[in-house]
């Protein structure tokens, strides 16, 4: 394990989980790049079951993008804290002096680094597969930059509540889905009001207000999930 | 002073009591609700727009109201739980839950059986159906977490959780569905939303939302009875009670 000296300051706490997580997913390729394989398939998927026409796709675009997103988002959440918990650094994680909502929020930021930035990176392409206007490019990637945060840190909330499960895989999805409708409804809706030349900041601005909550909350909901689910297997 | 709060902390006291008002809430119950059906399925008059189709709102308006009420039961006892540990509380939130998405479903399903003859489909995307439709899978998602987990201590503080994390998103939720549905589809009928409603309906509206609660609290008795037996069953007091 890593030596923590007497009273470590928070933001080298904050970088040192980040770069311990950013070392371990980097070492399993399958955590970044089955999620974003995922999000590229599903948006496949579409055209195929609702047919090629441009203007329909053009239409779907948003709402596909954004669906496809929040489902990939959800794969990619099963292991945030299960491995942790099964080999046991969940538990020095608790037990240690620095708040565990700091290391909490250290893990959603580089889940969101492996799982969310990859999406946004893609987005423009699949959106351009979909007939997407250009001018809907610059929306498309500010909302799933503010709504995959946001759902980082709010499936997080559900991979806490089943840290102690074997298999949380549908529940988790289940938790957080109707949880994130809101993201979905205001991501989709910039995305579809800057392809048809409206205003998007509106939209933008109740997506940073979601994030700005989340932010501030879900780390301390997420560390006392842990901590029951911590105590509870033993 | 608070002994007397303490008191509802002990199962015997609790499963006393509550074996004492249960029948009383039931009985009136169901003479509000036999009246209430009575003045609003036979005596009120027929709406003059809508026929007879108006008087599901019988049904519909209270089980509309008891879901959310239900739901804020459900989280303010979690959180009672979670601060105070008091097993009464998480008694009373898991028995809500069954109740809370049976008051849900009967609101979609009357919501439902309504928009066929008014709207001509029985689903539109309205927002209060749609809130209605997260609401009940909010419900559903915290039973189902509560069933995954084995160890009912642990399933009893983390679906506390979720109950309070679900009750904090529930108008945020409300908020964005009312947005998403006058952006995608203006002017839908506004359902109950009549400026005013005769006497000879509000009345035997009012009465079935008073029986309606009753129904909840006396049903939320019955369960929390059962809830307590269910964990103390290992308590002495609970086989002296059971030999009488």
């Amino acid at each position: 394990m890593m030596s923590i000296e007497a009273s470590p300051s928070l933001s080298s706490v904050f970088s040192r989980i980040a770069r311990r997580e950013l070392s371990v997913a980097l070492r399993n390729e399958g955590q970044w790049l089955n999620p974003l394989l995922f999000f590229v398939i599903v948006v496949t998927l579409f055209p195929l079951g609702i047919g090629p026409g441009p203007n329909t796709l053009s239409i779907i675009a948003p709402g596909v993008l954004w669906v496809s997103a929040l489902l990939s988002v959800m794969l990619s959440l099963d292991t945030l804290f299960r491995t942790d918990y099964l080999d046991g650094s969940l538990e020095q994680f608790v037990l240690a002096e620095v708040p565990l909502s700091l290391i909490v929020l250290a893990k959603i930021m580089v889940h969101w680094l492996m799982s969310g930035l990859p999406l946004l990176l893609m987005s423009p392409i699949l959106g351009v597969s979909l007939n997407l206007p250009v001018s809907a490019f610059g929306a498309l990637i500010l909302s799933l930059l503010l709504g995959t945060l946001t759902l980082s840190l709010l499936g997080a909330i559900g991979a806490a509540l089943t840290v102690s499960l074997n298999h949380a895989g549908v529940l988790l999805s289940l938790l957080v889905l109707p949880l994130s409708v809101p993201v979905l409804i205001f991501g989709a809706s910039a995305v579809s009001a800057a392809a048809s030349g409206q205003a998007v900041l509106g939209q933008l601005a109740l997506m940073a207000a979601f994030l700005a909550l989340t932010l501030s909350l879900a780390p301390y909901v997420c560390a006392a999930s842990l901590r029951i689910g911590v105590a509870g297997s033993n | 002073m608070f002994k007397w709060i303490h008191r509802f902390g002990s199962p015997p006291f609790v499963y006393r009591l509550s074996g004492r008002i249960a029948p009383v809430l039931g009985v009136l119950c169901l003479i509000l609700m036999l009246t209430g059906l009575y003045l609003g399925l036979v005596v009120a008059p027929a709406d003059y727009e809508q026929g007879d189709s108006y008087r599901i709102i019988f049904v519909h308006v209270p089980a509309a109201w008891m879901s959310m009420f239900v739901y804020v039961v459900m989280a303010v006892s979690s959180a009672i739980f979670l601060i105070w540990k008091m097993k009464l509380a998480d008694i009373v939130a898991q028995a809500s839950a069954p109740i809370g998405a049976s008051f849900t479903f009967i609101a979609l399903m009357s919501g439902s059986l309504w928009g066929k003859p008014m709207w001509g489909t029985w689903w539109v995307w309205d927002a209060r159906l749609t809130s209605e439709l997260l609401l009940l899978f909010l419900y559903l998602g915290y039973i189902a977490l509560r069933n995954a987990i084995e160890h009912p201590q642990l399933a009893a503080r983390t679906a506390a959780i979720l109950a309070v994390v679900g009750v904090v998103n529930i108008p945020i939720i409300h908020f964005s569905v009312d947005w998403w549905n006058t952006l995608h589809q203006p002017a839908t009928i506004t359902k109950f939303d009549k400026p005013s409603m005769h006497p000879s309906m509000l009345k035997p509206l009012l009465i079935m939302v008073v029986a309606f609660q009753l129904l909840y609290f006396y049903n939320l008795l019955v369960r929390v009875r059962s809830g307590i037996l269910q964990r103390e069953k290992r308590a002495a007091w609970v086989a002296k009670e059971l030999e009488n």
